[in-house]
């Protein structure tokens, strides 16, 4: 589904991403493991196409299609979910508004019809209820003085509504308590699915505990250095990022 | 980033929707200002003495006046005699009687502004007074009005027909010695709407008047006043547009409200003369004093505009709180693109025990506009136990535009309370990137954003209008990103 070939990418002439191999089927986990500053959350700005990044080669197709030559939002139509590590507040527009404003371009974009205001209400109310999101959610500012939690779970939510072919989560599980943790973690496993595939980036392997991947990276230094199965999360956890001879700051602060 | 910003940019330049230009003959005066074409217009419309009397009294006193400079604002100086001072549509009688004797190429003018005048049509439960340059040219729901006791017709027809409610109150809110527009005003106010509420009446309808500039050469002063009797209640509503022509055009008007004792009036304007072209070409020079007095107890004023139009704005509705427990609002959105420069904000002065305001205003500055609030909150010696709240908010699009807030505080009584509060932001990369990566066009997500960040003043505005008003402001914003 996902295919990336030789992808550099840098910010502010400053390369971050040197040179990533990856392949991704339909159906497939993958978890991205990393100390800050790997290029984790690089990787996912470029491929949701941030544009304050800038790919400088490689290629990345989504289908067999070139996804680096769509702006963001064709991205989003062709199915690609960026769930945010720091969602962003939108004051004044209703969390509910931007949901069907964006679950309607979907539908445009797919030649279907557009949801009216009561169908999509009584949708989200469905969907938000999975997330443990109480429905008074979604009439307040999208993302407005939510706390950390919530506004992850929003994400979530949006990931459930949008449905899409493949979902990328960036440090979700960064800041939850262990029952959100849970919670967020039950939203992702109800969009498993065999027809989508999911990207998780994480530094730390509690989530995969939650969520079971198929594969896991090793980030460093803008390459992945190495790929193995869900074992390789686990031996990583116990020996620490210093086992494959990458300093991690955070482990080094400790 | 720079990409986003060009996308911005692209969003804000789309073409003004209402700049045709109606082919119709029109009776023009040639331009210049001196008594004789006072005393010219006043015959025109067949004025009774006094009312020439009282504009040959503030034209002199205008003659003394100099033209305010204090404004966040610049424009090239203009030449008064340069303008010309009436212009209206030729008629083969005097005044239409009815509907259909108005000239078809007017009627569809303002279908094509969508602002139909027959009755029956969209607008089935707002009157309209149609102005058209410097002539009323049809009023609807006349009698439905008449019969609950309203009076709503044009300032011209009211002077003949109901002359002592318009010496009663003409210029005692706003007198001509005011200040420089406010007198130029006085002396050659052309047309406006005058609105009578009886004691105990609420007005069965919305009322509103549609302000059209379609002459060349032609300054619009038009001159508008509504009397709330005691106990009435009565909504307004003003909409404005205008030719695109390279010149620049004068607009200077004057609103007067008086609300009596327990009376209400709630005032919106949705403001969208011709803003210039996108190199700052032309549009109008909208200088305009607005003001209202809550002169009974417990009366009530609100304020609610949206301006999105006018090369220049210069415009501060007011309140003065002269009724005990008189409540007085101010909601506005204005926004401004390209070369657009706004100064506009309100006055709240107490006077009475208990009085009370609110001030929301929201400013959108984008391309390289300049946008700022001034208000001025008094608080007089007699207003015990006055209070005041304002919020003043600025939205920046781009980083070419610019935002100025000038807000003016003055206590001359302890116990009165006042809060200020005020925040500038901006539409960020970050939000733009949110709703792009969920799908949404880049351009739905500007108006989106801008219209969250104006949401508590649409909430203000009846109901008709605040749709209207919302898409109006995705069309001034487009190409706005920059």
């Amino acid at each position: 589904m996902l295919s990336i070939k030789n992808l550099h990418a840098s910010v502010e002439d400053k390369e971050i991403l040197k040179g990533i191999n990856l392949e991704i089927k339909a159906g497939e986990v993958h978890a991205i493991m990393g100390p800050n500053g790997s290029g984790k959350s690089t990787l996912s700005q470029v491929l949701a196409g941030n544009e304050a990044f800038e790919v400088t080669s490689g290629e990345v197709t989504l289908n067999g299609e070139n996804l680096l030559d769509l702006e963001t939002e064709e991205r989003a139509r062709e199915g690609i979910f960026l769930a945010f590590q720091y969602p962003v507040e939108i004051p004044g527009v209703s969390n509910l508004q931007f949901l069907r404003t964006a679950v309607n371009a979907m539908r445009q974009h797919r030649g279907e019809e557009e949801m009216n205001a009561a169908e999509f209400m009584k949708l989200a109310r469905e969907v938000s209820k999975q997330v443990d999101l109480d429905p008074s959610f979604l009439k307040r500012g999208v993302n407005e003085g939510f706390s950390g939690g919530e506004k992850k779970r929003n994400e979530i939510l949006q990931a459930l509504l949008l449905q899409p072919k493949l979902a990328i989560l960036d440090e979700t599980d960064s800041g939850l308590d262990i029952d959100a943790l849970k919670v967020v973690s039950d939203g992702v496993n109800a969009l498993r699915s065999e027809d989508r595939a999911i990207l998780m980036v994480t530094h730390y392997q509690r989530l995969l505990n939650h969520i079971v991947p198929d594969y896991v990276h090793v980030l460093a230094g803008g390459r992945i250095i190495k790929s193995g199965g869900r074992e390789l999360a686990l031996e990583l956890e116990e020996k620490g990022y210093g086992w494959l001879g990458i300093k991690d700051e955070e482990e080094a602060s400790n | 980033m720079a990409t986003t910003d060009q996308e911005v940019n692209e969003l804000i330049k789309r073409e003004y929707e209402h700049g045709f230009v109606t082919d119709i003959e029109s009776d023009t005066f040639e331009p210049g200002l001196n008594e004789d074409v006072i005393a010219r217009l006043s015959g025109l419309k067949k004025e009774p003495e006094w009312m020439l009397k009282w504009r040959l009294k503030a034209y002199h006193r205008w003659l003394e006046m100099d033209e305010p400079d204090w404004a966040h604002v610049g424009y090239p100086k203009i030449d008064y005699n340069a303008i010309s001072y009436y212009s209206a549509p030729k008629r083969k009688e005097d005044m239409p009687q009815s509907l259909d004797e108005v000239d078809p190429e007017l009627l569809k003018t303002y279908e094509k502004l969508g602002i139909p005048l027959h009755e029956r049509e969209k607008l089935a439960g707002v009157a309209v007074d149609a102005v058209f340059d410097s002539v009323s040219v049809a009023t609807t729901f006349k009698e439905p009005l008449a019969k609950a006791g309203v009076i709503f017709c044009s300032i011209s027809e009211a002077i003949r027909d109901y002359p002592e409610l318009v010496q009663k109150y003409l210029g005692t809110v706003v007198p001509h010695s005011d200040n420089f527009f406010a007198g130029l005003n006085s002396a050659v106010f052309s047309d406006g709407t005058f609105v009578y509420v009886p004691k105990g009446v609420r007005c069965p309808m919305e009322l509103s008047t549609y302000f059209r500039i379609n002459a060349a050469n032609t300054g619009q002063f038009e001159r508008t006043l509504i009397i709330a009797d005691e106990g009435s209640y009565v909504s307004y509503l003003e909409g404005c547009t205008a030719p695109m022509r390279d010149e620049n055009q004068l607009h200077a008007a004057v609103v007067e409200l008086v609300a009596l004792d327990d009376a209400q009036i709630k005032y919106s304007t949705v403001q969208n003369w011709y803003p210039g072209d996108e190199e700052g070409k032309g549009g109008i020079f909208n200088f305009v004093t607005k003001r209202g007095a809550c002169q009974g107890k417990n009366s009530k004023i609100s304020w609610t505009q949206v301006e999105t139009g006018s090369a220049v704005t210069w415009k501060y509705p007011s309140c003065i709180l002269k009724g005990d427990n008189s409540v007085g609002e101010f909601y506005s959105v204005a926004l401004t693109n390209n070369f657009q420069q706004a100064d506009t904000g309100t006055k709240m002065i107490h006077l009475g025990k208990n009085t009370s305001s609110t001030i929301i205003s929201k400013g959108i500055s984008a391309g390289r506009s300049s946008n700022a609030y001034r208000g001025l909150v008094k608080f007089q010696p007699g207003a015990e136990g006055a209070r005041n709240f304002t919020q003043c908010d600025s939205l920046l699009i781009g980083d070419r535009c610019g935002a100025h807030t000038f807000p003016y505080i003055e206590s001359k009584n302890k116990s009165a309370i006042v809060e200020h509060e005020a925040t500038t932001s901006k539409v960020s990369d970050e939000q733009m990137f949110l709703c792009r990566q969920r799908g949404i066009d880049p351009e739905q997500a500007v108006s989106m954003i801008v219209n969250g960040f104006c949401k508590e003043v649409f909430k203000e505005l009846p109901m008709e209008f605040a749709v209207e008003a919302g898409k109006l402001l995705e069309v001034s914003l487009e190409g706005s990103v920059g």
